[in-house]
């Protein structure tokens, strides 16, 4: 998936206020051996959303409405731990999630939200459980989020701000993708290379071994 | 001047570091290797589509562990379970030969679990920064080296600059002191730690693991250890490199020979942690306290020793525990107040990345001498090396006797995604490394122990106390 930009966004959240959700519930792995064109979508939190024999479990918060329809993802904290698999955010991206609310993340799972364009939103564990119990209140409830300011407004008005790498932030603003960054960087990998390598000469090579 | 002292990380972030832009930000690091399954297809695809190329092919190494099926290996991919699964090993085998990388495919005669087969070549060495598209890439840490799972996203950029982009972590330092009591292993030990600090309790951070018993433990020992570390939220696992380390690298295969040996082991030797080195957490294990250990629940810090009860979660003083310890007994349909031991199960696997090694099929094999499995279980060497080793000492015959099936590597019923799986309602004792909700096939209930444990429950068909065997 190609980096999306995040600017603003107001949509719905859906409260899942549930700690440790991992990448295992997220995506169950029979699903990572699908291509991107297959559509993630349906696979998100499929144990949960969806009976053995393919229902729809209807008291699932995603398959009620007007959850389908939600942006903004309102979970307990270590969300996203588990395994490095980057379908977690596909499957996310592809529901039409763009910001998951947290008190913490999974390291591995926040590392590929950035690759994305999902972004990670850290605020304390007591605004996110508030967030939550409103949400369960006042379905359809909308949260606002300003990347470039920082800020969350959240349906009681209330305003946080939250931290984010100002560099990953510059990134994510402007949908700008690691690599084309890290080759501005071509000398100093270069310079870096060759004095490694003129040092660490016992490493191995594998060029007789492919 | 005074050098500063450094940790272990210290000294292995500095070795790589090329640049840091911020102060505070993320540093661009050096990679040594960068390790791919079937698993990170969209890397290849990503690169394909920009018309990158790789920066230096011969540092990316591949491996068919995740979809290989175990059985009928005579029939290369199109043994696998189905055409998806067979799709897997095919389609890294495509990507490896177009972009010129070394791959253990399904018909070497090395293949196995990318963490069994890196180590046991001696590609892991100390010092090296090691990034692997699977979170247990924290393995390589039994080596003095800094091993941590990327996602796909990460493995093009690293496929394309060699490089990673990486926010310094904090350090916890976990002393550990004792003598592991019989029966008690570094599986047990890593469960205690977890138990310990919990599921997020390493988050943020990478973890060296130091002290007496350290020392003491074998690299097939320190590799369970690493490798378990991240379930604490870690983003790596390590141990300094001493003799154990470099006696075990002398005999690989691509460990450096002659003169280039002696100038790596002069290296290897200045990596240890210096004497004043800070942390910013240290805990504190007595080893000759641990039991064996079993989890009850649906995350690793959900366990506790075999001769121990399933707990109240009404009586956890920490309310999100009591939340999901509850929403755990009822996937696992447990009662509060319950023996560990009385809890029946229906099947065992002992294999994984985690445990797939020839001490842990020599543990396992120990206990199933002479006795008879009550329910299926499935053996699975972590690669062909660890195979062929088993079977030049018996092993297999031996399980086979004890009614234990002997399979070929893979990752196997870790993931079930070769289609090794605990049916639904099932519960299994297995050696793999985590007991989340549907891990092992959906429907699936997990018990997480060590070898010797998980072939004591085979042959007694509950969960029992290897300690007990007569």
């Amino acid at each position: 998936m190609a980096m999306q930009i995040f600017n603003t966004l107001t949509g719905i959240a859906a409260p899942c206020f549930e700690p440790n959700i991992d990448t295992d519930k997220l995506i169950p792995h029979r699903f990572l051996r699908k291509p991107l064109s297959a559509g993630y979508r349906n696979f998100l939190f499929h144990d949960q959303r969806f009976k053995p024999d393919g229902t729809p479990v209807q008291s699932f918060i995603l398959n009620r409405e007007p959850y389908t329809k939600a942006q903004i993802l309102v979970a307990g904290s270590n969300f996203g731990c588990g395994s490095t698999r980057e379908g977690a955010v596909y499957a996310l991206l592809d529901f039409g999630f763009r910001a998951v609310i947290a008190p913490s993340f999974g390291d591995i799972f926040e590392a590929n939200c950035l690759q994305n364009g999902l972004l990670p939103v850290r605020l304390s564990e007591t605004v996110v459980k508030a967030l939550s119990d409103w949400l369960e209140d006042k379905t359809g409830a909308t949260v606002a989020i300003d990347l470039q300011t920082q800020t969350v407004v959240l349906p009681d008005d209330t305003e946080h701000t939250f931290n984010i790498d100002p560099e990953r932030k510059r990134r994510m603003l402007k949908g700008l993708d690691d690599i084309g960054i890290t080759l501005e960087f071509e000398k100093e990998i270069q310079d870096f290379e060759d004095i490694y390598k003129s040092r660490m000469t016992w490493l191995p090579n594998m060029e007789h071994h492919r | 001047m005074v050098s500063e002292a450094r940790t272990l990380f210290d000294k292995i972030w500095d070795l790589h570091l090329i640049a840091q832009p911020a102060p505070k930000g993320e540093a661009l690091l050096y990679v040594d290797w960068n390790l791919v399954h079937e698993g990170p297809f969209y890397a290849f695809d990503g690169l394909k589509q920009s018309g990158r190329k790789l920066r230096r092919p011969l540092q990316t190494l591949a491996f068919a562990d995740h979809y290989v099926p175990t059985t009928q290996r005579e029939l290369g991919s199109a043994g696998a379970s189905d055409s998806e699964a067979r799709n897997m090993i095919d389609q890294l085998e495509a990507n490896a030969k177009r972009t010129q990388i070394v791959h253990w495919g399904i018909n070497h005669n090395q293949q196995g679990i990318m963490h069994v087969v890196g180590p046991e070549l001696g590609l892991a060495q100390p010092g090296m920064l090691i990034s692997g598209a699977d979170s247990h890439t924290t393995t390589y840490g039994a080596f003095g080296a800094l091993g941590y799972g990327v996602g796909a996203s990460q493995v093009e950029h690293i496929l394309a600059t060699q490089t990673v982009w990486y926010l310094r972590p904090k350090q916890m330092r976990i002393n550990v002191t004792g003598h592991l009591p019989i029966g008690v292993t570094a599986k047990d030990l890593i469960l205690a730690i977890i138990a310990k600090i919990g599921i997020g309790g390493g988050a943020g951070h990478v973890i060296e693991f130091a002290g007496s018993t350290i020392s003491a433990l074998s690299m097939e020992a320190r590799m369970t250890l690493c490798n378990m570390s991240l379930e604490s939220g870690a983003r790596a696992g390590m141990i300094a490199p001493d003799d154990t380390t470099f006696s075990y690298l002398h005999a690989t295969q691509y460990a450096p020979k002659g003169p280039a040996w002696d100038k790596a082991l002069q290296f290897w030797k200045t990596l240890p942690t210096d004497d004043d080195a800070r942390n910013d957490i240290e805990h504190s294990i007595d080893a000759s306290e641990l039991e064996p250990m079993v989890t009850w629940g649906t995350n690793q810090d959900e366990a506790v020793p075999v001769s121990g009860l399933v707990p109240d979660p009404a009586t956890f003083s920490d309310p999100k525990r009591r939340v999901r310890g509850e929403a755990a007994l009822q996937y696992m349909q447990l009662k509060p107040g319950m023996a560990i031991q009385d809890i029946k199960i229906d099947r065992v696997f002992i294999g994984s990345c985690t445990n797939g090694r020839i001490e842990d099929l020599r543990q396992a094999a120990h206990v199933a001498k002479g006795r008879k499995a009550v329910v299926p279980t499935l053996v699975v060497p972590g690669s062909m090396s660890v195979k062929r080793a088993a079977e030049a000492e018996g092993l297999d015959k031996l399980f086979i006797e004890a009614g234990f099936e002997w399979r070929s590597p893979g990752c196997s019923m870790c993931t079930g995604s070769n289609g090794d799986k605990v049916p639904a309602g099932e519960r299994c004792a297995s050696t793999s490394n985590r007991n989340f909700v549907g891990r092992q096939g959906p429907g699936s209930r997990t018990h997480l122990v060590s070898p010797a444990m998980a072939a004591t429950a085979a042959i007694s068909g509950h969960l029992a106390d290897v300690r007990k065997l007569t």
